[in-house]
């Protein structure tokens, strides 16, 4: 093992001072979500908002990373702008190696810069630099800037935000080396307020390897599983895009703001459409042979006599959902372009896409007008969108400003909440069905990722609401001993328990190599108990009436199970955070 | 005679799998930097990426500058390395002509030896031992076969 506590950099900002601290913990709480979790409630005042100064803005990695494939995201833990509560986002790309190879296992940022700043660190490199020339900067701007002013090209990490972090938007992402986010719950905010343009993490340490042969023996194992097996094809041949078409035929595909749950004209919008049509080429995560980043392009008539620029768009299941079907948008060159847009305003493309719908719908209903949106809203037009996206970063009138804090923030004002697209935050491409809207309404991040609840849905029409809850709690269990090794979640047939215990064990951490489903559950409870402690009531999050009027293929949705699904899972989120470490 | 080639980087994806393997099999170590392939964004990550390793230079020029003889000529091309001869003098990596030695903080030079166990590693067939046939090697230095 490389070490059997947390080596972590905790750096004030205000001070432009940092100290490296070795924290205890590592049987605990593993590292990943276990890690931002105890680092959380070591460094955090629960009771002060999400943007008083002390606040952290923690990075974590977990045991394996470095060490196995996959093991490549990190988990970024923080009071969420969205709701001032503790969160989690994740992202992958080389965060979690460049961190690895900087020779920490978590990044703790506190305080606020006096003026924009970039901080860089490496395994023997620490600088907090002015970066006041960035101010507004899109995403594309500043990655190239930063490309030219830091050493280490190919092997660090470069996360920046975009202007609608700096104006702290709660929907304010931040970018991950171009192509992956720390996408949901504001995260681009925190940063934006403790004035953080960038950080760019150097890779530049490196570690023994584990002697013996069962470590590489072991690692082979999981490359030829990852690699030689239809195990992964999914994820590098169409993609998560292969799910628009699958879930259209199903009536779970949101349209237009959920107004529909199928329509035939997702064929221009389809997984096979966008391979045809857009896809570039394939990226990866550092230390994952898989691929599953897809690149699409967008070429644009700058000038006439047929002069065009291009630019590469990284796209998802969950961005074609938000920018296609929930817009009506059907053209996947049109979808690519608003993509585009949120890409170069920092935006998470989920939540502004979902925002967007539900300003267009409000603006059929004559809530609002071109006088709050500026452009002409309308579904199916993409340049209109376009320009809406750089007035919601840019937070360009107080209704785009509103409503960069979220849906319901504008609602409020407005009216509409009843055609709010809104589980906790905006919501997930997954019109499944009871047991996913309670689901990512209650769950800990409101995130499809928390637990499998939309396949859930798929596979079950009856209604037993003890057995769905029973899924749920037990499944974000298992997702949380993944999360807490900072596992992608697309490994998670490889990852099992047992395999997880191998990889462990190989190389030297014997302890939660023999406890980990244990430490999963515990890791569980502090996380609700976290989140409750800085004010979280799942019985206070309200399921708008949309929901209840949708058809999924077991037909409308039951309003009463729904309620009731949703009472039980929040008694059960109550009891975990209330009980204690087993 | 075959050296590491890398004929088809246009389908690299950046997953450092070749890297990672020739640090863990070759040198015994966790790193993307100690080891005889290493990858870089070329232009920024949005144009893709290329490999630095060595590219079988024959003479090589890092052989004719080390003093101790821990690098020599390889036949066919590229250096056999003797970490024992080695003093860390830093004089063989300013000498590559295309940035293929890495150096450690301790001063320890890593380059490519040819071997091809990365191969295997790249999910896209990015990399190739190839045959490469003997030039005149008359006036050629030649060290021990690895």
């Amino acid at each position: 093992m490389i070490r059997d506590f947390f080596r972590v950099l905790v750096v004030d900002l205000s001070q432009g001072k940092s100290k490296v601290e070795n924290i205890d913990g590592r049987n605990e709480v593993a590292g990943g979500s276990g890690l931002g979790a105890l680092l959380f409630n070591r460094f955090s005042l629960p009771e002060k908002p999400w943007d008083a100064p002390e606040q952290p803005l923690i990075f974590a990695i977990g045991p394996l990373t470095g060490y196995f494939p996959l093991m490549s995201k990190t988990v970024c833990a923080f009071k969420s702008p969205y709701h001032n509560q503790f969160t989690e986002s994740h992202a992958g790309g080389r965060t979690a190696l460049s961190l690895r190879f900087a020779d920490y296992d978590a990044l703790v940022l506190c305080g606020k810069a006096p003026s924009l700043s970039c901080l860089v660190i490496g395994s023997r490199l620490l600088e907090i630099k002015d970066v006041n020339f960035m101010r507004g900067m899109d995403i594309t701007e500043s990655g190239k800037l930063l490309r030219r002013m830091f050493p280490g090209s190919g092997h660090r990490t470069i996360m920046r935000i975009g202007p609608a972090g700096e104006n702290r938007s709660a929907m304010a992402c931040i970018n991950a080396d171009t192509y992956r986010h720390f996408g949901r719950m504001g995260g681009g905010a925190v940063m934006g307020d403790k004035n953080l343009k960038a950080i760019a993490v150097l890779g530049d340490g490196e570690f023994v390897a584990p002697a013996g042969k069962e470590y590489p023996r072991l690692f082979d194992d999981v490359f030829k599983q990852v690699t030689s097996t239809d195990m992964m094809k999914k994820y590098h041949n169409l993609g998560t895009p292969a799910n628009i078409k699958s879930l259209n035929d199903i009536h779970s595909l949101p349209w237009r703001n959920l107004q529909a749950t199928s329509d035939p004209l997702v064929a221009g919008i389809t997984g096979e459409r966008f391979a045809d049509e857009n896809l570039l080429r394939n990226g990866a995560c550092s230390g994952c042979p898989v691929g599953c980043i897809h690149i699409g392009f967008v070429r644009e008539k700058f000038m006439k006599d047929n002069r065009y620029l291009y630019r590469q768009v990284a796209y998802d299941y969950e961005p074609i959902f938000s920018t296609g079907t929930m817009l009506g948008i059907t053209d996947s060159f049109s979808v690519l372009s608003i993509m585009d847009e949120m890409e170069k305003a920092g935006l998470d493309v989920m939540s502004a896409g979902v925002a967007l719908a539900w300003a267009t719908e409000a603006t059929e209903k004559g809530l609002i007008s071109k006088k709050e949106t500026i452009v002409p809203l309308q579904f199916g037009k993409s340049a209109s969108y376009r320009q809406a996206v750089v007035h919601l970063g840019g937070a360009a009138n107080e209704f785009y400003a509103l409503l960069s804090q979220g849906t319901l923030r504008a609602a409020e004002k407005f009216g509409g909440a009843e055609f709010a697209c809104v589980l906790g935050q905006e919501m997930a491409g997954y019109a499944t069905g009871e047991v996913f809207f309670a689901a990512q309404a209650t769950s800990f991040r409101h995130s499809h990722l928390d637990c499998g609840g939309y396949a859930y849905d798929q596979k079950h029409d009856e209604q037993d609401i003890e057995k769905a809850v029973n899924f749920l709690i037990d499944d974000e269990a298992g997702r949380i001993a993944l999360t807490c090794m900072v596992s992608c979640l697309f490994a998670r047939e490889i990852y099992n328990s047992e395999m997880l215990s191998k990889c462990l064990e190989s190389v030297g951490y014997s302890d939660l190599a023999a406890t980990l489903p244990h430490i999963a559950l515990n890791v569980q409870r502090l996380r609700w108990k976290t989140r409750i402690a800085t004010g979280y009531n799942p019985d206070s999050v309200t399921i708008p009436k949309r929901f209840f009027k949708v058809k999924t293929w077991k037909g409308m949705i039951d309003p009463l199970y729904l309620k009731h699904l949703k009472k039980r899972y929040a008694e059960r989120i109550l009891a975990l955070g209330a009980s204690q470490y087993a | 005679m075959k050296i590491l080639t890398t004929p088809r980087m246009e389908r690299c994806i950046g997953c450092h799998s070749c890297s990672l393997s020739c640090a863990r099999l070759v040198h015994k170590r966790i790193s993307w930097d100690i080891s005889g392939i290493r990858i870089r964004s070329s232009g920024g990550i949005s144009t893709g990426f290329e490999a630095r390793h060595c590219l079988a230079c024959n003479p090589a020029p890092c052989s004719l500058v080390c003093p101790t003889g821990a690098f020599s000529q390889r036949r066919g091309g590229g250096v056999i390395v003797k970490k024992k001869l080695c003093i860390h003098c830093g004089k063989c990596s300013p000498a590559c002509p295309v940035d293929a030695i890495y150096t450690d903080a301790q001063g320890e030079p890593f380059v490519c030896i040819h071997c091809g166990r990365c191969v295997a590693y790249c999910p896209h067939e990015c990399l190739e031992l190839t045959d490469i046939p003997l030039r005149d090697s008359k006036q050629i230095p030649t060290g021990d076969e690895p």
